[in-house]
């Protein structure tokens, strides 16, 4: 092979590998890992950061990749996901898996490499997505996506853990507002998707326990990630402003959440998906201004 | 009506100006005020982003009526209770009882020209309120020159209100498109009023 096929050949496997990783909710998930990090309020060490960031990125990448390898199948029968490159057979399997394995390992290795409580807490948040929730769960409970919101939270704890060399309570109260926040972004597109999922065999809430009771758990779900991030935010101790700001964006999330369910239409559903990620975006950002 | 990219920029801004208020702008003051402007800066800030999300088909719900009273009246209750501090109680009480009759008018069905008149009462006070105070303030030298821009501001917000309304109203003044296309920059042009008149005022 010559070195300009090589070259695009390279080219075209990365932008294979790339929508492998979920890049949006990979990039969400590490900001809430550098938020958790930055809420404590020590004086910010590069490499500690640097290390946080990468080590999470390669931890939050390589269990996304497995589980894009595990569920190359659930994926090619559903309109949304068919493209992925492992369900299109654009990656064989083994590839995947293999890249997949690689990545976990120098994410959850350079953890413990970083700090040994750190890493065992990322090593959790992989242990909780990789085996409990996409190998054993996925395909068999609806409440799979509490061990999947487990393992989403564990990225701003172990952040926290990082910075503060303990589980503490604001972690914990971090945790458990993400843990909440889950099931506000992934029930409204389950039931956006939910032919998709039905297609698929997945169980999910709104094929479960129908609409009624999809809606009123987003809305629970919304009120406790709220009263969670309310409290963490106030033991953090950010200013006055900001707690004024945490609280109007979480009146706007609850009002949406309450007119999921209520008005019952698509529009809404999807206004609250994209708002549940904007909110959570801002409230991170809003967090990691106590470190500056 | 499909929302451009420029649009969305202009909205963007916009919500972030009213973040920055409730987060700086309103630090000194005492807690009435405070939560007054909150509630005004944050119906602005999350109106902006759920604009930037679904369009401006948003604007077709009904609520939209109910909630767009909140804005001019919690502004204005703010103005009242930060400058005429001995019509403070007395301008709550407006506040609450404006809000609840045109909630109520616009929930249930009403018979006749109730509904309207209400609106017009309640977003007239208001908005003569937040026009007229911050200018008669700023011209009497009891605050900064610059205060008077809270008060243009409310001219601003009061164009956009009407244009609104009559739209809902089925009696538009300019078209649709055209209200449409000038509302994200009426609402940045209106909310950097309102930031810079209280950051020099």
């Amino acid at each position: 092979m010559s070195t300009q096929s090589t070259i695009v050949h390279r080219k075209s496997k990365i932008k294979l590998y790339w929508p492998l990783i979920k890049s949006s909710q990979t990039g969400l998930l590490l900001a809430t890992g550098i938020a958790g990090y930055l809420s404590a309020g020590t004086r910010i060490g590069l490499p500690a950061l640097l290390g946080v960031s990468a080590s999470l990125f390669l931890a939050i990448s390589g269990s996304t990749i497995l589980n894009m390898w595990y569920d190359h199948d659930i994926d090619a029968k559903m309109k949304r996901t068919h493209k992925r490159p492992a369900a299109s057979g654009q990656l064989s399997r083994t590839e995947v898996f293999r890249v997949g394995m690689i990545v976990s390992a120098l994410g959850v290795g350079g953890a413990l490499a970083v700090a040994p409580l750190y890493g065992l807490v990322v090593f959790a948040g992989w242990f909780f997505d990789v085996i409990v929730y996409t190998l054993w769960l996925k395909r068999r409970s609806a409440w799979s996506i509490v061990w999947g919101g487990i393992s989403g939270a564990m990225p701003i704890l172990s952040g926290r853990v990082l910075a503060t060399g303990q589980v503490d309570l604001v972690g914990i109260l971090l945790a458990l507002a993400i843990l909440f926040w889950i099931p506000t972004h992934t029930l409204t597109f389950s039931l956006k998707f939910r032919d998709d999922y039905a297609n698929a065999g997945v169980p999910t809430f709104p094929s479960a326990y129908g609409e009624t009771f999809t809606r009123a758990a987003i809305a629970l779900s919304s009120v406790l990630a709220a009263v969670a991030i309310g409290w963490a935010s106030a033991l953090i101790g950010i200013s006055a402003g900001y707690l004024r700001l945490i609280a109007v964006l979480t009146a706007g999330l609850l009002l949406l959440a309450f007119a999921t369910f209520r008005v019952q239409s698509e529009r809404v559903n999807f206004g609250l998906f994209k708002y549940a990620s904007l909110y959570m975006l801002s409230a991170m950002i809003i967090l990691a201004m106590k470190a500056f | 009506m499909k929302m451009t990219a420029l649009d969305r920029v202009l909205l963007l801004v916009t919500s972030l100006l009213a973040a920055y208020q409730i987060v700086v702008g309103i630090d000194k003051l005492s807690a009435a005020p405070i939560i007054a402007y909150t509630i005004a800066f944050g119906v602005l800030l999350v109106a902006g982003l759920l604009l930037i999300i679904l369009g401006f088909d948003a604007l077709d719900a009904p609520i939209v009526v109910i909630v767009s009273t909140i804005i001019p009246l919690t502004l204005s209750l703010g103005l009242a209770w930060q400058h005429l501090a001995s019509f403070g109680t007395s301008y709550l009480v407006f506040a609450i009882v404006g809000f609840l009759a045109v909630s109520i008018t616009r929930s249930i069905p009403v018979p006749g020209k109730l509904p309207i008149i209400v609106l017009i009462l309640v977003h007239g006070i208001a908005g003569m309120t937040i026009f007229l105070l911050p200018i008669l303030l700023a011209l009497q030298g009891k605050t900064q020159p610059a205060f008077a821009l809270v008060g243009v501001g409310g001219a601003l917000i009061g164009i956009g209100g009407l244009l609104l309304s009559f739209l809902k109203a089925g009696k538009p003044i300019l078209s649709r498109e055209t209200i449409f296309k000038a509302l994200p920059g009426l609402l940045l042009l209106m909310t950097i009023c309102f930031v810079a008149g209280f950051k020099f005022g």
